[in-house]
């Protein structure tokens, strides 16, 4: 089939920031995800846990608790704040100053002592009034279902308070550890007020205690650990509870009767799992599934498969480690790479080479041309670089801006457009015309701004609007190479086409009930090609306003079971200009190059045939291929993009890479070390 | 075929002063085949009867005088000649006690040798090359002797061959580097010199040996490097004979393995056409030691029979009459040998085919050299006593295979086994595998000739001996095929190597155009009948399980025979017809033909010669086993000779080639030719997709090892 120059890049130095709260809204089935940069990413549980939205940090601004009331989501952070989120745009609503909170929203236990009541309005949060001062810390709350009384976690006991008194109810003493840990002192770490009063707590010792509240006495005491129980969660119906420790171990304990058929329940131990390297600092329990997250900036979601009846991709384990959003773009026209770090931006030149074999000789390395850092403390939300090179623009929560570069034989001169249109304050996401002559920013209510861009400065001209639907940030957009065509994708599903001429809405693509991860409108037949997260694929023809015959013929014959197995989302669809039939694609662990004028491939055959070509002879491997050529040479892939002399650029981060970046994790003693 | 039997010493060597090769002056023939006559480097010439060991005769010169040549005897005037001295010729008969007052005569020049053939005239050579007959020389002794030979020749060594009342001198000659052979004849005197071809590294020829056969004189001459050539001579010149020197036109015959050792001297004689025996050429399997006595087939470059030799070996080597003599350590040995014609078979050893199992390659006998080696050097004691007591009585009741050959001839059928089991348990293996052959030829042809008469124990107990192969007895096999004797049949079979495709393919027809209830009743080799219970009843069992699982095994069905195959039909049309086409016996006798070894292409007009039923019959059971191995690869029947699937599956393509166009065309043949087809489609389907996880396997293997590039390449990656 052909031969691909590839620029195999590791040089990106990306670092997944480590996860500190998880919040799980069943209703909606969205987990709220917050990191310790401070960003929150909302995973959509049902929908294969892509990443839908994502709300970018700011500098010092450490969260320390999520939640979620009905469907608005609040999170305290270390710097005395409570925050609610703007889901719809992506973005911070507002912050309420609580005095050093560091933990729980609308019920704020402070560093101080106090145990804040916040009454949640309409669209505001309003301080109600603080309960009885304690002495030392309050480390972590937990309501009681009634509303009237909450168990509090702080140094070396646990208490209960009455909230209409706001007086105590009881203390409870946790016990130290033995030993050299007897002066240090037993952090209550997390507390589960259960409906039955039971009172879970998960303490630095290791023990994971059930107490009873009536009476306010220890009821059983597991040892899970040598060292901390850091979260504690409980399922909806509270037949189960998870533990996370620092040791990267996730304990479940189950509500079951010893005596098979008998009423009397107890907490008991069952399962252990190790799927992290660090410190667990958050674990929560959803239908089917523990989701766990720590240091080691990796979401596991573990199957429980007692609950799973089928197998199916949603019974396997799944660990994310990289966003669902390109990190990396390509100026395809002159070969230069833009990174998006949290807090600046990175423009690379890449090598050449010369010779020929399977391994080329670097002629010239890669060299880094720009650095450049945000104005100001919010992380960067989005960014794109022009494909010829010129223009790069990034936007932050508050910001937007724009840079031209110019490049002469010795002389790289680089300076912003200061003079922006008012309207490009802030983008949600951000593209460039193929042919770098205008900007594309993705706005609120699901508009995008047209913006020219030329020598003299940029001119706003006219702003794209959906003709009706809702008005979900926009994550994706796509332009068409002629010119003639704008897609643009929303956290609801849809994908609105725009006629740039006319810049009046074109069509709708039929709502399909997964997100598009990935699209790209077909260079030659102005078709535009989508990805979904359940990895099925989708070509609508644009011009016909109808799914294509090809398109059609996939949805009827099914794709392969192994392709929908995969566990990561496509992230990028390009086009071989060569090749028409050839659509380019890729996930974290594989490219994939479908060739639409070759057989599916059913079931029965083999997916991965690529070994097998190639130890077959030319006649026979017509026989055998496929349209689906999938390359699994590289791993960890952030990106994958094809410039304009054919080559592809493969950005690898290994997760060796990031292991080894990590801070140490708690020593452990292995046998015989 | 040869064998060399147990020697024995002839009488002690002289302790040697000079340090050459020569422990002896020389072995010759005397009155009789059973007398010679031993000339030592010293003073003394002894006659010995052989057979006897002991010297009937013997005469010294005196202290002083040197015998300068090996006495001879002359048959013509039963005297014995020898020259003392170089010059003085002494002829005395055997009844002078004293050397010294026996005839002498001085001739005018120095004599090299007195040659002597038997029935003619002793012929004598003289250093300078001219020869003399001996009786014209005593006529006038004096008479001047004309130098043939330059100054610098001398003659190294000499022979006379005797054939068609023809006399000729054989002697070689070196001067200066330069070697030559001349070629001396009679009436009219002639004298031919040969010049040796010289290869650079290569010496002079260190051994000669010159036969008689037919018109021409075959002479063998022996190198240090190991190469035995031969040169054919003719015995009388031709008359368009070229003057001058003429290049000697040579073959090689032979190439001796060399050990690691250098050789600095050897010798080699011919035993007949077809052998020769070399002394002072290391054991090819023994290691370096050189003591050995070997008998090669130079037909076909193989050892046949070896002996290891107590002493050093003084490179001499004389061979008269069926014995061989050659001086040892300090010892005169004799060693009678035994020469048989030669068949590829017999003179490749009897080792059959290797079979699958381990069991079986240790049961068969595999003849090894170093084997032979070890059990005569352990026989050698137990054979000595018996040779010390086969003077006495006990000879007698042991046969010879003469005396065995007689009886054959004449005795009833119980005698001959009694007789010839007997032989074969008191002969010792060297000597049976000779009489072996033998015996079984004299057997078929009186079987042949005599209706009555077939001894099928002694057969047997032929084959059992594993001396006995296809090519030393063909008629065996056929006489049991007409016979029907399948039993013997299935062990020849096992045992034989080197059947001949028409014979197996007969014996094919003859085992399917038998009836199977014929078949039954034949006593047959356990082990192969175990084999084929257990393949059909692995079949039946697995028929069993297979109604149990889909719950059709109830009592009605099982009661009501003739529905039953309808009902596996209707149960599962995919199932492959499993049962076995022929009965047990039959089936054995068919493997026992898959596993011998044969050529394709001379076995295919043979195969051709087969009825359209036999072609079915046999395609048919060849199927079964196909399935059955198939099906059951993982069962592991213990047999110790079972067909391999690789000879199960040329077998099949055979038949289908040779019988193409019938297969095509008989109606009774399409289902099972469509049948096969399609399990052979499925199992060609099945190894396609095993290639391609090899394929897959293999590149999983080389990348394992994948490189680290750092932080950036630039690769090529290639997308099939």
């Amino acid at each position: 089939m052909g031969e691909f120059k590839v620029h195999r890049v590791r040089f990106f130095d990306y670092m997944p920031s480590g996860i500190r709260a998880l919040a799980f809204n069943g209703d909606t089935e969205r987990m709220a995800v917050a990191r310790m940069d401070g960003s929150v990413e909302i995973f959509h549980c049902s929908d294969r846990f892509f990443q839908e939205k994502i709300i970018p940090g700011r500098e010092q601004c450490g969260i320390e608790g999520l939640s979620w009331v009905g469907e608005r989501l609040f999170s305290a952070g270390l710097n005395g704040g409570i925050t609610e989120y703007d889901l719809t745009n992506q973005k911070v609503k507002y912050t309420i100053d609580a005095y050093k909170i560091p933990w729980y929203t609308f019920l704020v236990g402070c560093e101080d002592g106090t145990v804040k009541l916040f009454e949640v309005n309409e669209d505001k949060i309003q301080f109600e009034r603080n309960l009885d001062r304690q002495k030392s810390r309050i480390v972590s709350l937990s309501w009681h279902t009634s509303g009237s009384k909450i168990a509090a976690g702080m140094m070396d006991m646990i208490q209960i308070f009455n909230v209409e008194t706001g007086h105590s109810i009881h203390r409870m003493l946790a016990d130290r550890g033995v030993g050299t840990s007897r002066s240090k002192e037993c952090v209550v770490w997390s507390v589960v007020y259960l409906s039955d009063g039971t009172i879970v707590s998960g303490d630095s010792v290791g023990m994971v205690k059930l107490w009873d509240d009536q009476t306010g006495t220890l009821i059983k005491s597991h040892n899970v650990t040598k060292c901390d129980v850091l979260a504690l969660s409980v399922s909806q119906n509270e037949d189960s509870l998870v533990a996370g420790t620092s040791e990267g171990t996730v304990v479940q304990f189950q509500f079951v009767s010893m005596v098979l058929g008998k009423d009397d329940k107890e907490w008991v131990r069952t399962r252990t799992f190790k799927n992290h390297t660090h410190d667990i600092r958050a674990v929560a329990e959803i239908t089917t599934a523990v989701v766990s997250g720590g240091m080691d900036a990796q979401l596991v979601v573990k199957p429980l498969l007692d609950k799973i009846e089928v197998r199916s991709a949603a019974s396997a384990l799944r660990k994310i480690h990289f966003p669902h959003r390109r990190l990396v773009f390509c100026a395809r026209n002159s070969g230069l790479m833009l990174f998006q770090y949290p807090g600046h931006l990175e423009l690379w030149r890449l090598g050449e080479s010369e010779g020929k074999g399977s391994s080329l000789f670097v002629k010239r390395n890669p060299e880094k041309l720009l650095h450049l850092k945000v104005k100001g403390e919010d992380h960067i939300r989005c960014s794109a670089v022009s494909p010829c090179g010129e223009w790069i623009v990034y936007s932050t929560a508050s910001s937007l801006r724009l840079y031209r570069l110019h490049y002469q034989r010795f002389l790289f001169l680089f300076f912003q457009i200061s003079k922006l249109p008012k309207v490009l304050s802030s983008a949600n996401q951000l593209c460039f015309s193929s042919d770098s002559s205008h900007l594309f920013s993705a706005s609120t209510q699901s508009s995008v701004h047209i913006v020219s861009l030329s020598q003299s400065g940029c001119k706003f001209v006219g702003t794209l609007k959906p003709k009706s639907g809702s008005h979900q940030a926009i994550h994706l957009l796509a332009a068409s190479e002629d010119g003639e065509w704008l897609a643009s994708a929303n956290s609801d599903h849809e994908v609105h086409i725009y006629n740039l001429q006319t810049r009046k809405a074109h069509c709708t693509v039929p709502v399909y009930s997964s997100a598009v991860t990935a699209m790209g409108i077909h260079p030659t037949t102005n078709c535009l090609f989508m990805m979904y997260a359940d990895q099925q694929m989708c070509e609508y023809s644009i011009e016909q306003k109808q799914y294509t015959d090809w398109s059609r013929t996939v949805q009827r014959k099914g794709l392969h079971r192994l392709w929908m197995e995969r566990d990561t989302p496509c992230l990028n669809v390009m086009f071989n200009p060569q090749n028409p039939s050839h659509v380019i694609l890729h996930d974290t662990y594989m490219l994939c190059i479908i060739d639409q004028s070759l057989p599916l491939p059913d079931d029965k055959t083999q997916f991965y045939n690529q070994l097998t070509l190639k130890s077959l002879t030319e006649d026979q491997r017509k026989s055998h291929s496929h349209a689906f050529k999938v390359c699994k040479t590289f791993k960890d892939i952030l990106c994958v993009e094809l410039i304009s002399d054919q080559s592809l650029v493969v950005v690898e981060r290994p997760l060796e890479d990031v292991a080894t970046q990590l801070p140490a994790p708690i020593k452990q003693k292995k046998f015989a070390t | 075929m040869a064998a060399l039997y147990e020697g024995y010493t002839l009488c002690g060597v002289g302790t040697v002063q000079n340090s050459s090769n020569i422990g002896i002056l020389g072995v010759e023939q005397g009155r009789d085949i059973d007398h010679v006559l031993v000339t030592d480097s010293s003073r003394f010439i002894t006659v010995y009867k052989v057979s006897d060991q002991r010297p009937t005769g013997s005469w010294s010169v005196k202290r002083g005088q040197m015998i300068s040549c090996p006495a001879v005897f002359n048959t013509q005037s039963q005297e014995y000649v020898v020259v003392t001295d170089d010059k003085v010729v002494r002829v005395w008969n055997k009844d002078d006690v004293n050397l010294e007052k026996a005839f002498k005569a001085t001739v005018s020049a120095d004599v090299l040798r007195v040659l002597s053939a038997t029935d003619s005239e002793p012929v004598v050579l003289f250093c300078c090359g001219a020869v003399r007959f001996l009786d014209l020389l005593l006529a006038s002794p004096q008479q001047p002797i004309e130098h043939v030979l330059a100054e610098d020749e001398i003659i190294r060594w000499s022979t006379i061959v005797k054939a068609e009342h023809q006399l000729v001198i054989l002697f070689s000659t070196e001067q200066r580097g330069e070697h030559c052979l001349y070629i001396q004849r009679f009436d009219p005197n002639t004298l031919v010199k040969h010049r040796f071809e010289t290869e650079p590294g290569l010496s002079a020829p260190i051994s000669f040996s010159a036969t008689c056969r037919g018109s021409n004189i075959h002479l063998l001459y022996l190198y240090l490097n190991g190469s035995v050539y031969e040169s054919v001579l003719p015995l009388r010149r031709s008359s368009t004979g070229a003057e001058g020197v003429l290049a000697l036109s040579r073959s090689l015959c032979l190439s001796l393995p060399l050990g690691e050792e250098k050789l600095m001297s050897g010798a080699v004689v011919v035993l007949d056409e077809a052998h020769v025996a070399v002394v002072g050429f290391p054991h090819p399997s023994a290691g370096p030691c050189k003591d050995y006595i070997c008998i090669w087939n130079t037909h076909f470059q193989t050892l046949q029979a070896c002996k290891e030799m107590a002493g050093r070996i003084y490179s001499q080597l004389w061979c008269y009459s069926g014995k061989m003599y050659i001086p040892h350590g300090k010892m005169l040995s004799v060693i009678p040998f035994e020469c048989q014609k030669s068949s590829l078979a017999a003179a490749l050893g009897k080792q059959k085919q290797t079979s699958q199992s381990a069991e079986s390659k240790s049961c068969s006998f595999v003849s090894s050299w170093t084997a032979q080696t070890y059990s005569d050097v352990t026989q050698t004691a137990e054979i000595k006593s018996r040779m010390s007591t086969k003077n006495n009585s006990d000879v007698k009741s042991a046969l010879t295979v003469d005396q065995l050959i007689e009886h054959i001839k004449t005795s009833a059928v119980e005698d001959v086994q009694a007789e010839v089991g007997e032989f074969i348990r008191w002969t010792p293996q060297a000597d049976l595998q000779l009489a072996v052959g033998r015996l079984a030829l004299e057997l078929v042809s009186r079987s042949q000739t005599d209706a009555n008469f077939y001894p099928q124990c002694v057969f047997l107990r032929l084959l059992e001996t594993r001396y006995l192969c296809y090519s030393v007895c063909p008629e065996l096999l056929s006489l049991a095929m007409v016979k029907k004797d399948f039993h013997l049949c299935q062990i020849a079979f096992q045992i034989f190597s080197d059947i001949p495709e028409a014979v197996t393919c007969s014996y094919l027809k003859t085992i399917l155009s038998t009836s199977d209830s014929e078949m039954e009743t034949v006593n047959l080799d356990t082990d192969s009948v175990m084999f084929m219970k257990e393949l059909t009843r692995a079949q039946s069992r697995s028929d069993e399980e297979g109604g149990q699982l889909n719950g059709f095994c109830s009592p009605a069905l099982e009661s009501d025979v003739s529905d039953t195959p309808s009902n596996k039909l209707q149960r599962d049309p995919l199932a492959l017809d499993m049962s076995c086409p022929v009965g047990l016996h039959k089936g054995a006798l068919l493997n026992e033909v898959l596993q011998t070894a044969y050529s394709d292409r001379p076995l295919l007009p043979h195969l051709k010669d087969f009825t359209v039923p036999q072609v079915i019959v046999f395609l048919q059971y060849l199927r079964f086993l196909y399935f059955k191995y198939c099906h059951d690869a993982h069962k592991q029947i213990r047999a110790l000779r079972t067909p391999s699937i690789s000879q199960i599956i040329d077998w099949v393509c055979l038949l289908l080639d040779a019988h193409f166009t019938v297969l095509a065309v008989a109606p009774e043949a399409k289902r099972l030719v469509s049948d096969l087809h399609k399990f052979v489609r499925s199992q060609v389907k099945l190894y396609t997709e095993l290639g391609k996880i090899e394929g897959s396997l293999q590149v999983l293997k080389n990348s394992k090892r994948s490189e680290d590039f750092g932080m950036y390449a630039i690769q090529v990656i290639e997308l099939f």
